[in-house]
C-alpha cells in the first residue's frame, strides 16, 4: 500500500462495516491463559481505519482521558502510514498496547464517536493495539530527550498512573525514578489484569520503553515504610503519588475467614503476580468445581473468568445489580458468558457456610429488585422478602473494592486526606504539601486504568510547571 | 540484589542470615518483617527482622528450614544473594515499661521473640525469658537471649535441656509466684502454643502480646490473605499487626487458615517430622 492522500468519500467510508476482532475459540481459551483477543492484521486495520470521517468535532478525542490524537493517528493508518501513526501515538500515550487491551473505550472514544449515532462507531481500541503492537514490532525503542533539566522527580508506585507520570516527566527531560513496593513493576497490570486480557509480556515491553526514555524504577521499596514521603523529598524535588487501590473491602457476612475465600486481590495476585496458574508454580492456589465470584467490575469479570481457566466447572459470577447496572467492559461481560462463565443478577450474599475442616461450602443469597436511583445514579438494590437460597461452592471470591491504602499517609501527616482516607488534591493534582502531586485510586477510591493515566498525565504536566516556578536546588540530596 | 554476608546454623534446620538491605536496616524497629522471594519464580515468603544493623546496612533473619522456599534461602551461602527484600513491614512492637514482663518463644519463635525481649529489656522492663522446644538441639538464642535478661527458663518436651514439659507449666509457675509474676507477657510460637499461654494469663488479667505468622503474598495490606479475626473483627496481620492482644485472637480459625493448602502444607509437616528424626539421629 503507498501512502498517500486517502481519496474515499464520507459516502464510501460509511459503507464499510466495522472489523471483527480475531479471537481465541470460546471452548479452547475457558482452559488456557493465552490471551483471548489475537488482534486485527494490517489489512483488516486499514480498513477499519478507512471507517474513520476525520470528522471536524473530533468527539472521541473529548472522550480520552489522555486526549490521544485519535483521529489524527487514525489517518495514518489508513495511508499506511503505520510509522507516522505510532509516532503520534508515542506522543500521546505512554502504554498504548495496555489501553489498547483494557480501555472501556465504550464508554470514552467509542461512545462519542459520531459513526455511533448510525451504527457502529470506529474501533478506535483496537486500532490504538494494532498500532502499539505494531510499533513494538517495528520501531526502535524511544531515546531520552537530548536536552536534560537535571531536575529530580520521584513517582510512587509503577501502575498505569505512575507509569504514564514517569514516562511524560523523562520526555520532558527530568531525571524520573519510580519507587515500587512489590518485585516487579507495573502495579494492577501485573497483578491484577489477567495473562488472558493483558499479556505481561506487553507490560514488560511498555516498562521497557519507559526505561529506555531514561525512567529509572526500584523494586522493593514500600513507601511509607522503607523510606517515607518527607525522607523522599530530601532527594527529590517533586514527587508524584500514585501508589493505587489498598486493602480489599470485604462483605462483612459471617464465615468470610473460611478456607477457599479469597480477597480478588489476592486471588489475581496469586495467579498473574506470582504464576499460580502455571503447573511448576511454587505459589499455591485454591481450586474446585464450583466457584463464585462477588461483584460486577472488571476485577469480578476477571476473577469469575481466571476460576473458570482454572479447572472450575461452574464459575458463576454474583451481582446485586442487573446486567445494565454492570461497570464491567461490556467486550468482558460477552467474553465470559461465551466461556461459559454463569451471570447471576439481583442476588446478594447472606452468609458464606462450611465445612466441619473450616472449608467454604456454600453461600446463602437472597434476590434482589430494584428500588430508587442511589447517590451513584443507578438504581438501588433492594432485597426480596423471603428468597433466601443456598449456592454450594467450593471457592469463593470477593471482588466489592478497595479501601484506601494507609501505609504511605501513616507516614506522612501532613497530607490532607478526605474522610475515606483517600489523598486530596487541587485542580493540578497536587496534595496539601507543595511539590507533591497524587493520581489514580490513592485519589480516586477505585477506578479505572485509563482514568489513572489520565491523572499521571496531568500531574506530569503540572509538576514540569511547578519546577518552572520553583528554584533548582544547588545539591539535590543535601537540603 | 541482596547480599548475604553470613550464614551460619543456629539449630537443626534453623539459620541465622545476615543481608545487606540498608533501607530496611535504618528504618526497621523491633516487631516488624520483611517480605523475602529469593529469585525468579520464587514465594513471598514473610520472616521477622531478628535484629539490624544501621551504621552496617545489615538486617538479620533468623530462619527455620521447613518448606522449598525456606530451604532454598538458608542455602544461600555468605557471598551469594537474594533477590527481593522487601520491608520493614507490619507495626512495630509497642514498647512501654511495665515493671516485669516475661517473654515465651517456642522453636524458630524464639528468633522473632530476641528483638522484642531485647527492647522490653532496654525500655528498662526486668524480663524473664521462657524457651520452649521440642529437645535441646531446637532451642535456640539461650545465650543472646541471657544477655539482658533476668533469667531464662528452658523446657524441652523430651527433657533433654532444663525442665520436661511444657513453658506454660514453667509460666504458671512464674504467676503463682508475687515477687516473679509478670505485668505483660509476650508470647511467639507455634499457634497452640500462644493460644495455650493466653489461656494461663487470662484469668489473672495479665495483658498479653501474641506475635502471628498468617499466610500473606505481598505483605502490604493489599492481598488480605493474611485476615484474623481479633476480639470479634477481621484484622490483617500485615498492617494491623503482626502483633495483637493474645487474649482476643480466633486461634482455631487461624490454625484452620494455615491449612489452606493442604497438600502444600502437608509436605511442611512431613519434612518438620523429618528434621526431627535427623536431629533425634
Amino acid at each position: 500500500m503507498t501512502p498517500g492522500k486517502p481519496t474515499l468519500t464520507p459516502k464510501e467510508r460509511m459503507a464499510i462495516s466495522r472489523v471483527k476482532m480475531r479471537e481465541q475459540d470460546a471452548g479452547a481459551r475457558a482452559r488456557n491463559f493465552k490471551e483471548v483477543n489475537q488482534g486485527l492484521d494490517e489489512y483488516a486495520a486499514m480498513e477499519e481505519a478507512k471507517r474513520c470521517l476525520d470528522c471536524k468535532k473530533r468527539p472521541c478525542v473529548a472522550g480520552c482521558p489522555v486526549g490521544v490524537r485519535i483521529p489524527e493517528f487514525i489517518v495514518k493508518i489508513a495511508e499506511g502510514d503505520l510509522a507516522g501513526a505510532a509516532a503520534i501515538m508515542r506522543e500521546d500515550n505512554a502504554l498504548p498496547a495496555t489501553t489498547g487491551r483494557v480501555c472501556p473505550q465504550e464508554k470514552q472514544c467509542e461512545e462519542l464517536c459520531i459513526r455511533a449515532l448510525k451504527g457502529e462507531p470506529v474501533a478506535v481500541g483496537w486500532l490504538e493495539r494494532f498500532i502499539a503492537d505494531w510499533a513494538a514490532a517495528h520501531s526502535a525503542p524511544p531515546a531520552p530527550p537530548a536536552v536534560r533539566t537535571g531536575r529530580k522527580v520521584c513517582v510512587v508506585g509503577s501502575g498505569p498512573g505512575g507509569l504514564t507520570a514517569a514516562g511524560e516527566l523523562a520526555r520532558l527531560g527530568h531525571d524520573v525514578t519510580i519507587f515500587e513496593a512489590l518485585h516487579a513493576p507495573g502495579g494492577v497490570l501485573r497483578y491484577g489484569i489477567p495473562e488472558f486480557r493483558l499479556p505481561k509480556a506487553i507490560v514488560d515491553a511498555e516498562i521497557a520503553n519507559l526505561e529506555a526514555l531514561g525512567v529509572k524504577i526500584e523494586c522493593d521499596v514500600v513507601v511509607g515504610k522503607t523510606v517515607t514521603v518527607p525522607e523522599l523529598l530530601k532527594e527529590f524535588e517533586a514527587c508524584f503519588v500514585a501508589n493505587g487501590a489498598g486493602l480489599p473491602v470485604f462483605m462483612k457476612v459471617p464465615g468470610e475467614n473460611l478456607k477457599g475465600v479469597y480477597s480478588a486481590n489476592e486471588y489475581l495476585t496469586r495467579v498473574n503476580l506470582m504464576g499460580a496458574y502455571r503447573p511448576d508454580a511454587l505459589t499455591p492456589i485454591a481450586k474446585g468445581p464450583v466457584a463464585v465470584v462477588f461483584g460486577g467490575g472488571n476485577t469480578a469479570m476477571d476473577g469469575v473468568r481466571t476460576a473458570k481457566r482454572l479447572g472450575s466447572s461452574r464459575a458463576i459470577l454474583a451481582y446485586r445489580r442487573s446486567r445494565a447496572e454492570m461497570p464491567a467492559r461490556v467486550e468482558e461481560v460477552a467474553h465470559s458468558e461465551q466461556e461459559g462463565v454463569e451471570l447471576m443478577f439481583l442476588v446478594a450474599p447472606l452468609e458464606l457456610l462450611g465445612d466441619e475442616r473450616g472449608w467454604v461450602r456454600a453461600v446463602r443469597l437472597e434476590r434482589m429488585e430494584l428500588g430508587e436511583p442511589d447517590a451513584s445514579g443507578r438504581r438501588r438494590p433492594v432485597p426480596v422478602k423471603g428468597s433466601e437460597f443456598e449456592l454450594p461452592c467450593d471457592i469463593a471470591i470477593v471482588a466489592v473494592g478497595t479501601s484506601a491504602n494507609p501505609l504511605l499517609t501513616a507516614t506522612c501527616p501532613d497530607l490532607k486526606l478526605n474522610k475515606w482516607g483517600n489523598i486530596e488534591i487541587d485542580a493540578d493534582g497536587m496534595t496539601s504539601i507543595p511539590g507533591v502531586f497524587a493520581g489514580g485510586d490513592i485519589v480516586r477510591g477505585g477506578a479505572t486504568v485509563i482514568l489513572a493515566m489520565g491523572d499521571g498525565k496531568n500531574a506530569a504536566g503540572a509538576i514540569d510547571r511547578y519546577l518552572k516556578t520553583a528554584p533548582p536546588r544547588d545539591e539535590p540530596g543535601r537540603p | 540484589m541482596f547480599q548475604v554476608l553470613s550464614n551460619d546454623t543456629l539449630a537443626a534446620q534453623v539459620h541465622r542470615l545476615v543481608v545487606e538491605a540498608p533501607r530496611v536496616a535504618r528504618a526497621r524497629l523491633p516487631g516488624q518483617f520483611v517480605i523475602v522471594r529469593l529469585r525468579e519464580g520464587a514465594e513471598r515468603i514473610p520472616l521477622t527482622i531478628a535484629d539490624a544493623d544501621a551504621q552496617r546496612g545489615t538486617i538479620t533473619l533468623i530462619i527455620q528450614a521447613v518448606g522449598e522456599s525456606t530451604r532454598d534461602i538458608v542455602a544461600v551461602p555468605a557471598g551469594g544473594s537474594i533477590q527481593n527484600v522487601a520491608g520493614p513491614l507490619g507495626k512495630a512492637t509497642h514498647i512501654q515499661s511495665w515493671g516485669r514482663v516475661a517473654c515465651v518463644g517456642g522453636g524458630v519463635g524464639t528468633a522473632v521473640l530476641y528483638p522484642l525481649a531485647r527492647a522490653l529489656a532496654d525500655a528498662g522492663n526486668e524480663v524473664t525469658t521462657l524457651i520452649g522446644g521440642r529437645s535441646a538441639s531446637f532451642v535456640i538464642l539461650r545465650d543472646e537471649l541471657a544477655a539482658f535478661s533476668k533469667e531464662v527458663l528452658v523446657t524441652t518436651e523430651d527433657g533433654s535441656l532444663g525442665t520436661k514439659g511444657f513453658v506454660t507449666a514453667v509460666l504458671d509457675a512464674l504467676i503463682a509466684d508475687p515477687a516473679r509474676r509478670p505485668a505483660a507477657v509476650f508470647a511467639v510460637g507455634p499457634l497452640p502454643m500462644m493460644a495455650a499461654v493466653a489461656e494461663r494469663t487470662k484469668p489473672h488479667g495479665i495483658q498479653t502480646i501474641v506475635s502471628l505468622n498468617p499466610i500473606m503474598v505481598d505483605g502490604t495490606g493489599m492481598c488480605g490473605g493474611c485476615r484474623v479475626t481479633v476480639g470479634g473483627k477481621s484484622r490483617f496481620a500485615c498492617v494491623d499487626g503482626p502483633e495483637f492482644d493474645g487474649h482476643q485472637v480466633d486461634y482455631q480459625e487461624l490454625m484452620a487458615r494455615l491449612k489452606t493448602y493442604g497438600e502444600h502444607s502437608c509436605r511442611l509437616e512431613a519434612a518438620i517430622r523429618e528434621q526431627e528424626k535427623e536431629a533425634a539421629r
